[in-house]
């Protein structure tokens, strides 16, 4: 009798092409751990080898550990994404968390389960290694290289290459603090001046003949204390790509701050050192390197052309599905290539089921011309290469699988760290308040409203900015308040952040209980509203208003505050029991917390 | 596959070709644990239908012999169940004509939905079978009650596993037990993963190889009853179910342990 085979051989459909795995890496994990167990391996070694490998420790316990996979560059196959989406149902919660640095994290796995994670992912060629620890993390990507209007040229290629440089690169294994860099397509879309290195492709003409090449961006970076980056030069051509990588982290290797935990990321360094030694330091470092390597270190970059897949789904839809126009409005844009969109999905916090990560895989399949999919800088998933006619087809699907929220390119796409769901430095619940904020704006269909498009809200649990909140128009991040004996879960509100080519950081300007954050921003909408002059924008008001040419009723922040006074008054405990009890609890409120483990 | 116990040739497992062979060769009695309504669609020929809830309404071992000779099924005849959720259902019965001394019983290695995706036949008869006469020799063994674990707490190799999703372990669970959610003993079209594989997440946790283990899960033994064979192919000896699991513990006020200080359920996506 014939043996029925299962397996479904799907041709045509693009590979990883790199594979940043190393299944050794699975055993000897798995081995670690029993020598931890047994005692054999002191505690602080121990957890070392798991940040490096990518395993933080979780909530109150080191008995679980959060995964953090890899995306480099943001780029990921639907054979990945089934995987991630295997791997989150037998070892995590059954859902997936995609962060803001384009990583994809399983939570609450048990220790002894982590290798079988690295092993799962070593099949379809990912990796957890260095995305914690004092390495270099993730490189990022914007989401829109290679289809952005605005680029000069695509940097894909250019941070897949550095990635797979630096990754199990001996100068990146045991640095001051951790280390990161963002490539972006222009600037517009991206993080180039929140890194600690960041790069915009640029292109100049010398000599009659084109250069390609980057702005390049060090020093910046966002935390209990944030920083702009400074551009290191007019103009860095590619060839000094791997260069310069090379000079900088040598100079942050041997100088960086090993002593003070709180003070050793590089951007202490240069506002420590002043920009202009720094910057010699680095042209002067990078002379050495270009002097003294040697040849075979480089950057392999795979400029082969790619072809694009051909699309045989029908571009007929009957009749457009309900909500379709709301959502095209404010979830896709048109590429630089005619005909083709792409398309932003955002996800409550970045929380994803399983099942619908298997349903993005398949969506990936059939309606992207590259067939894979990128994660985004906003904890979201992005479609690209997405045929115009096959928009409603696609919308429909996201339906069925509830990933058809509107706003992913507005104020309605809220981001929230983790926060006590599973980190240890969290105070309070930023990742419910922010699934709760986003509910509300789209119950209150503020995704259609234009002058809140460019406009963002990001929430981090802690003053730490795992949530980014620095940058954003309205920024929070948690904290704990006192009404007599009783505490409360509060956030710290900033405004005016901004991540763009004007660059700065958000200004503190009060503090809002948890229980009043959500009628404080209404509030904050409502005041702009009546403030506005024609064309005017909620994140162009408030630039204005902080820079201090507000109108005659609200001149500054400080006539902000005043306003919203009244709303942020703690009520007795009797009167109002559950502005004591932050989101996702049925009990008081404590700032308990437990030790970070980011400079460990 | 085809798993070779080693306290006898009993298959914990079959694959769809052997049962195929056995259907074809009348050498077997197949039970389908689904619904009736889903029975009645479709299913494998010759599977006669049990759903689960008719078992539960009273599996006292009295009713339980009834059943089984109301099936057919005598002291000799090898069975093989099989369901459509992970095979959970198909384990409970499996356990439960085993404590009631009925040895040779398989589970699918399969669930009924993957049998259907691989093309393999179907039928929409009826089937009924006469009457057999099959012996009571329960083995207790292979059962856990509540006071027994509370006896057991004693003894230190005694290991206690709970089957359920690891946001439900989190939340709360009979104290000192460990988690082996039911989504990590099975692969992409097999009900249970490959015998190393399963060895390698025993062996991580380190799970002594002659301990005693008792499964649990949430409320009637299934999830568990699935984690009580994946125990048994690799060869564990001494495997007891709390068949009446947490559902029968909370309700009997039992001390519980939880993971505290931490929102984890606001990270689900569901």
């Amino acid at each position: 009798m014939s043996k029925t085979n299962l397996s479904q051989s799907k041709p045509n459909l693009p590979k990883p092409k790199i594979n940043w795995s190393k299944i050794e890496e699975a055993e000897k994990f798995a081995e670690t751990v029993k020598l931890y167990r047994q005692g054999k391996i002191n505690h602080d070694d121990f957890r070392r080898f798991r940040l490096q490998h990518g395993a933080y420790g979780s909530r109150m316990t080191d008995n679980y550990s959060m995964v953090r996979i890899k995306i480099p560059a943001g780029e990921i196959y639907p054979e990945q994404l089934d995987k991630i989406a295997q791997l989150s149902e037998a070892y995590s919660i059954g859902s997936a968390h995609v962060s803001t640095r384009q990583n994809i994290q399983l939570h609450w796995v048990i220790l002894e389960d982590v290798s079988e994670i690295i092993r799962g992912l070593s099949d379809v060629g990912l990796t957890s290694r260095e995305s914690c620890g004092n390495t270099v993390r993730n490189v990022m990507c914007s989401p829109l290289a290679g289809v952005c209007p605005n680029e000069i040229f695509d940097p894909t290629l250019f941070a897949l290459a550095v990635a797979k440089f630096l990754l199990r690169n001996p100068l990146n294994q045991a640095l001051p603090r951790k280390f990161k860099i963002n490539f972006t397509c222009c600037e517009n879309h991206g993080m180039a001046r929140i890194a600690d290195i960041g790069l915009i492709p640029q292109k100049i003409e010398k000599d009659g003949k084109i250069q390609q090449g980057f702005k390049i961006f060090l020093g910046g970076g966002l935390g209990a204390q944030s920083f702009v980056a400074h551009q290191l030069e007019e103009f860095t051509p590619e060839e000094d790509l791997v260069y310069t990588t090379i000079a900088v982290l040598r100079i942050f290797d041997r100088m960086g701050n090993r002593e003070n935990m709180a003070r050793n990321r590089m951007r202490y360094l240069v506002n420590e050192m002043g920009w202009g030694k720094f910057q010699t330091l680095v042209l002067k470092e990078r002379a050495i390197v270009r002097a003294t390597q040697s040849v075979i270190v480089k950057l392999e970059i795979d400029k082969a052309p790619e072809a694009l897949n051909k699309i045989t789904i029908s571009s007929e839809t009957p009749s457009l599905p309900p909500g379709f126009a709301r959502w095209a409005k404010s979830n896709t844009v048109k590429q630089k290539q005619n005909g083709y969109s792409t398309v932003f999905l955002t996800l409550e916090s970045g929380d994803v089921t399983a099942n619908q990560l298997r349903a993005i895989a398949q969506i990936a399949r059939e309606f992207s011309a590259e067939g894979r999919v990128r994660n985004g800088f906003t904890q979201d998933i992005v479609f690209r290469w997405v045929r115009d006619d096959n928009l409603p087809g696609l919308y429909s699907k996201l339906l069925e699988v509830g990933l058809a929220n509107p706003g992913a390119l507005t104020m309605a796409s809220v981001v929230g760290c983790s926060g006590t769901t599973s980190c240890n430095l969290a105070i309070t619940n930023s990742h419910r308040l922010a699934k709760e904020i986003q509910r509300k704006f789209l119950e209150l269909k503020l995704d259609m409203d234009e002058d809140l498009r460019d406009s963002s809200i990001k929430i981090s649990g802690c003053p730490n900015s795992c949530g980014q909140h620095e940058i954003a128009t309205i920024g929070f991040y948690g904290g704990g308040g006192r009404m007599g004996k009783n505490m409360y879960p509060l956030y710290l509100m900033s405004l005016g952040g901004r991540a763009d080519e004007q660059a700065m950081l958000g200004l503190m300007c009060m503090k809002i209980p948890a229980k009043r954050v959500i009628p404080v921003i209404l509030k904050v909408i409502e005041i702009f509203k009546s403030e506005k002059k024609a064309g005017e924008t909620l994140n162009s008001w408030v630039h204005r208003v902080i820079s201090g040419y507000g109108g005659p009723n609200i001149k500054s922040i400080k006539d902000i505050k005043q306003i919203l006074q009244p709303t942020v008054v703690a009520p007795a405990i009797e009167v109002d029991k559950d502005f004591y009890i932050d989101y996702g609890s049925d009990g008081g409120f404590h700032a308990k917390t437990g030790k970070g483990e980011c400079a460990a | 596959m085809c798993c070779l116990s080693t306290e006898k040739t009993m298959r914990i497992t079959i694959d769809a070709d052997s049962l195929r062979t056995q259907i074809r060769d009348k050498s077997v009695r197949v039970l389908d644990i689904r619904k009736e309504e889903d029975y009645k669609q479709n299913h494998i020929p010759e599977a006669a239908n049990l759903p689960l809830a008719s078992l539960l309404a009273d599996d006292s071992p009295q009713k339980v012999l009834q059943l089984t000779q109301s099936f057919g099924i005598d002291d000799e005849t090898p069975v093989v169940v099989y369901d459509d959720t992970f095979g959970a259902l198909a384990s409970r019965v499996a356990w439960t004509l085993q404590y009631i001394g009925h040895d040779d019983v398989s589970l699918l290695d399969m669930t009924y939905g993957t049998w259907k995706k691989m093309g393999l036949e179907t039928s929409t008869d009826q089937v009924s079978y006469n009457k057999k006469t099959h012996s009571l020799k329960l083995k207790p063994e292979i059962l856990a009650t509540a006071d027994y674990l509370e006896s057991a707490k004693e003894k230190k190799d005694t290991i206690l596993i709970d089957n359920r999703e690891r946001l439900n372990y989190l939340d709360n669970h009979i104290p000192g037990a460990i988690n082996i959610p039911y989504r990590m003993l099975a692969s992409q079209d097999s009900i249970l993963r490959p015998k190393e594989d399963l060895k390698k997440l025993i062996q991580n946790r380190n799970i002594p190889p002659n301990g005693e283990i008792i499964t649990y899960c949430g409320s009637v033994g299934t999830l568990s009853g699935l984690g009580y064979y994946a125990l048994k192919t690799i060869g564990m000896k001494n495997v007891k179910l709390y068949v009446r699991s947490f559902k029968e513990w909370k309700s009997l006020e039992k001390p519980m342990e939880s993971q505290r200080d931490a929102h984890y359920w606001d990270l689900s996506a569901e």
